[in-house]
């Protein structure tokens, strides 16, 4: 078995582990926000060691180099595309009127909302004020 | 390419867990969520499929189905959301 049969190994190794940890946080986290953030993060690491894994794995075991490149492609696409897919999900849920776990702590969206909405509130103030001013 | 069975079994491990979450979960997000999680794992499958089998070409059909599983999470997250 070669050099990077071995490395190629460990990585696939590694990547499966963090697939079945992902699919563990699935099932224990309590609500939908909790379970999203577990999930999406360890699947995409453990996809990066299983796709780059293979391409090493690849070079001990067909002799070819043509693989590494092509996975790579493929694990970049992946950590591209899936914090968008798990954030475009998530504003959905947030705005279906999914409620948080009750031992949630903090709603920094709600926050933010509210402060664009005060913003908009003293802007309206303001210019009532001025047109008060330009009549007198 | 004993190993290989090992990895294959942890991968079907972790995806019986998240069919778990898809037959259970209270909400359509939750069971959404879960298939997010099951096309990721089955992008990882493909790419071992294509090296348990030789076969270079193997490797374009993982990269397509990731393309087109992404196209399709985005476009049920905006349905659900109410913006399609």
């Amino acid at each position: 078995m070669s050099v990077a049969s071995m490395i190629g190994q460990a990585l696939v190794l590694f990547g499966t582990f963090f697939y079945v940890l992902s699919s563990l946080g699935l099932i224990r986290m309590p609500d939908v926000y909790n379970r999203m953030q577990t999930a999406t993060k360890s699947a995409t690491l453990g996809s990066l060691g299983v796709i780059i894994g293979t391409g090493i794995w690849a070079i001990g075991e067909v002799e070819s180099m043509s693989w590494l490149p092509k996975t790579v492609v493929i694990a970049v696409f992946l950590l591209l595309t899936n914090p968008i897919s798990a954030h475009t999900l998530i504003r959905a849920a947030y705005n279906k009127g999914i409620p948080l776990w009750e031992g949630s702590v903090v709603d920094k969206y709600k926050d933010a909302r509210e402060s664009l909405d005060r913003v908009e509130e003293i802007k309206e103030l303001l210019q009532s004020n001025a047109q008060e001013e330009g009549e007198r | 390419m004993n190993g290989l069975n090992i990895y294959l079994l942890l991968i079907a491990v972790a995806t019986l867990l998240s069919m778990y979450r898809v037959f259970r979960g209270p909400t359509t997000v939750d069971r959404l969520v879960a298939v997010d999680i099951m096309t990721t794992i089955t992008t990882g499958l493909m790419v071992l499929f294509a090296l348990y089998y030789r076969r270079a070409i193997f490797l374009d059909v993982a990269l397509v189905y990731a393309i087109l599983a992404f196209v399709g999470v985005i476009a049920f997250a905006r349905y659900m959301e109410g913006g399609l």
